[in-house]
């Protein structure tokens, strides 16, 4: 029992992770229907730039987590700019393609700058490092630290989403591209502003990934990136609170699978249990079917 | 006799024989030495590759991202074979037995699958590829990641030349029959084929097998040829380099395929050492075409060999006008 506790425990701590770039995900995917497959590089530039922050400006937590999202953001939009607009009346394959070439390239230029190796985060002191223990469980300070801030992020982005002017014109702009045109909402503006806040988010993930366990590489981004896809198909794509619950299911799913079972196993886990939704409920947890119309 | 000697079968049959003489004369004589042969052995089955994938989703518009799934099948249950049976009618078996059981997994995995959506398939089968090279990593007989080698090897160039030119022939005449016209009009609109009365989900998943039958055969042949087989070859990045070349070359057109496969299999051998470099070039490939040119190299043209005789037809009609 203690070590089923602690297995959801560790569950949570990775789940939140996952659900932060699942946000991105569905956000992005909601408005142009798009899998942007760069968003689990943007999450690796994060954790680099944290790296940075940490190591080479000797910065603390905050203030490198508040770089990290800003430097993502930027990112985020450049990329959204460069790779996607051109490309915003062309068909769902050419840019979905576009994708996977932004995607390449943000994992090989940053390994060309970094070389491919992997760099540690320094040793956390102070706060970070500690840990309470509740007889044979322990919860340490960074899993504190992960749950609490991803907690206040979706906190923030439901306020922004739901009770801002920004947010009611993305949920506008998901809903219909055209008629929103018509009522006077700025369509690329709006466009832009949801892949910031998305890469926002996935920077975030990638420093407390970064803290959490303490070694990142060029090529991080590919796997949590698919699986927090997975997460976000799992909850119903497009839909918020979704992307959240799945985020938690698939972290748990997949300590539990290394914890009792074949960590080898867990990435075919996760995959199968795409598939599976995909075949059985393609709209996901929360998603309402929709009709195909001609 | 002139009339055999026009028909496009004996032109298909003079063209082919043709560049398998010249290409086996350039390695008797040692212009194409061992080193170049490698680059040979990778253009071929990077051909086979890339025109199986362009069925699938340049010909059948669906988006696949498990190519590499069904060439580890391919190549393991080829290197398995070889490995106990070491004479040639083993490899034979091997590749005939690989290859099918590449076209049963994707028919198993596509059955369900391609009754999604574009994105959602490309990130099924993604998953799917995902889950086979998890297996291939667990499993005894596959030797887990430390891979399989030394596999015996038996391709050698008219073997590569038998299975690319036998797989392009296959998919170009499938593509030219009842069958594969159906799979054209499923990549035009979908719900219109159905509506004419054609069994999308039938011909996809015909389209999916036959390709990765092909895929099978691919893999097959990289595995006899390069003697060392590991999980880790097979990833996410193998089949984001096959989707390189059909995307390079047009999705939908063969001879665009070809041109791509020989094109980046040289470049590749050149940028070897800048393993990070040549990414990045991929990359930056795959972004400006999706910008600038969408629809590829050749679009979806074919080179063949009536544009030549038109080309000369015309110029000789100008010589005697003038």
């Amino acid at each position: 029992m203690e070590q089923f506790l602690q297995q959801i425990i560790n569950g949570i701590s990775l789940g939140s992770i996952y659900a932060l770039i699942a946000l991105g995900y569905t956000m992005v995917y909601g408005i142009i229907k798009l899998i942007n497959f760069a968003h689990g590089d943007i999450y690796m530039v994060g954790a680099y730039v944290g790296y940075f922050c940490m190591t080479f400006l000797k910065l603390g937590f905050l203030p490198s987590l508040l770089i990290a999202m800003v430097f993502c953001t930027l990112l985020g939009v450049t990329v959204e700019k460069i790779a996607y607009k051109p490309l915003r009346d062309s068909t769902r394959i050419a840019v979905l393609i576009t994708a996977i070439g932004a995607s390449l390239f943000i994992e090989y230029g940053t390994m060309f700058f970094v070389k491919a190796g992997v760099r540690s985060y320094p040793d956390m002191t102070g706060l970070l490092v500690k840990q309470f223990r509740f007889g044979d469980i322990v919860l340490t300070m960074q899993q504190i630290i992960i749950v609490i801030t991803t907690v206040l992020l979706m906190i923030l982005l439901q306020f922004i989403v739901k009770k801002t002017k920004i947010g009611k014109a993305m949920r506008a702009v998901s809903m219909d591209k055209d008629a929103a045109r018509l009522m006077g909402i700025n369509v690329d503006s709006t466009i832009s502003f949801t892949f910031a806040i998305g890469s926002a988010l996935a920077g975030a993930a990638g420093v407390l990934v970064g803290i959490y366990y303490n070694s990142i590489n060029p090529l991080m981004g590919i796997m949590p990136g698919l699986k927090a896809f997975v997460a976000a198909v799992f909850g119903g794509i497009g839909i918020i609170p979704g992307a959240m619950i799945g985020g938690y299911i698939i972290g748990t799913i997949e300590v539990l699978v290394s914890g009792y079972g074949n960590s080898m196993y867990r990435d075919a886990v996760v995959f199968a249990i795409l598939i599976l939704i995909l075949i059985v409920r393609p709209a996901g947890l929360l998603g309402k079917n929709t009709r195909e119309k001609v | 006799m002139k009339k055999v000697l026009e028909s496009s079968v004996t032109k298909k049959i003079i063209s082919l024989s043709l560049t398998f003489v010249i290409v086996q004369i350039l390695i008797y004589v040692n212009i194409i030495n061992s080193y170049l042969q490698a680059t040979l052995a990778t253009i071929c089955i990077n051909i086979i590759l890339a025109v199986s994938l362009n069925l699938i989703t340049g010909f059948t518009g669906q988006f696949s991202l498990g190519h590499a799934g069904f060439m580890s099948i391919g190549a393991y249950v080829c290197a398995i074979i070889t490995m106990r049976m070491s004479t040639i009618q083993g490899f034979i078996l091997g590749v005939l037995l690989g290859a099918i059981a590449a076209a049963i997994v994707g028919f198993l995995v596509g059955l369900p699958t391609l009754r999604l959506q574009g994105d959602y398939l490309a990130i099924a089968t993604l998953g799917m590829s995902e889950i086979i090279r998890v297996i291939f990593l667990n499993m005894k007989i596959t030797n887990g990641a430390a891979g399989l080698s030394p596999i015996p090897q038996f391709v050698n160039w008219p073997w590569l030349f038998v299975f690319t030119a036998g797989t392009v022939l296959l998919i170009s005449n499938f593509l030219k029959s009842s069958h594969g016209r159906a799979c054209i009009s499923i990549r035009e609109d979908e719900i219109a084929a159905e509506a004419m009365g054609i069994n999308a989900t039938k011909y996809k998943v015909i389209a999916f097998t036959v390709g990765a039958f092909c895929a099978g055969i691919a893999g097959a042949v990289y595995a006899s040829y390069f003697y060392f087989i590991k999980p880790d070859l097979f990833g996410f990045l193998k089949s984001i380099d096959v989707l390189v070349i059909v995307v390079l070359g047009g999705l939908g057109s063969i001879s665009g395929s070809i041109l791509a496969a020989i094109l980046l299999s040289l470049i590749s051998t050149y940028l070897q050492s800048f393993a990070e470099l040549r990414m990045v070039l991929y990359a930056l490939i795959l972004i400006i075409i999706m910008i600038f040119r969408p629809q590829g190299l050749m679009g979806s043209k074919e080179i063949s060999l009536s544009m030549f005789n038109n080309l000369g037809n015309r110029l000789t009609f100008k010589k005697g006008r003038t």
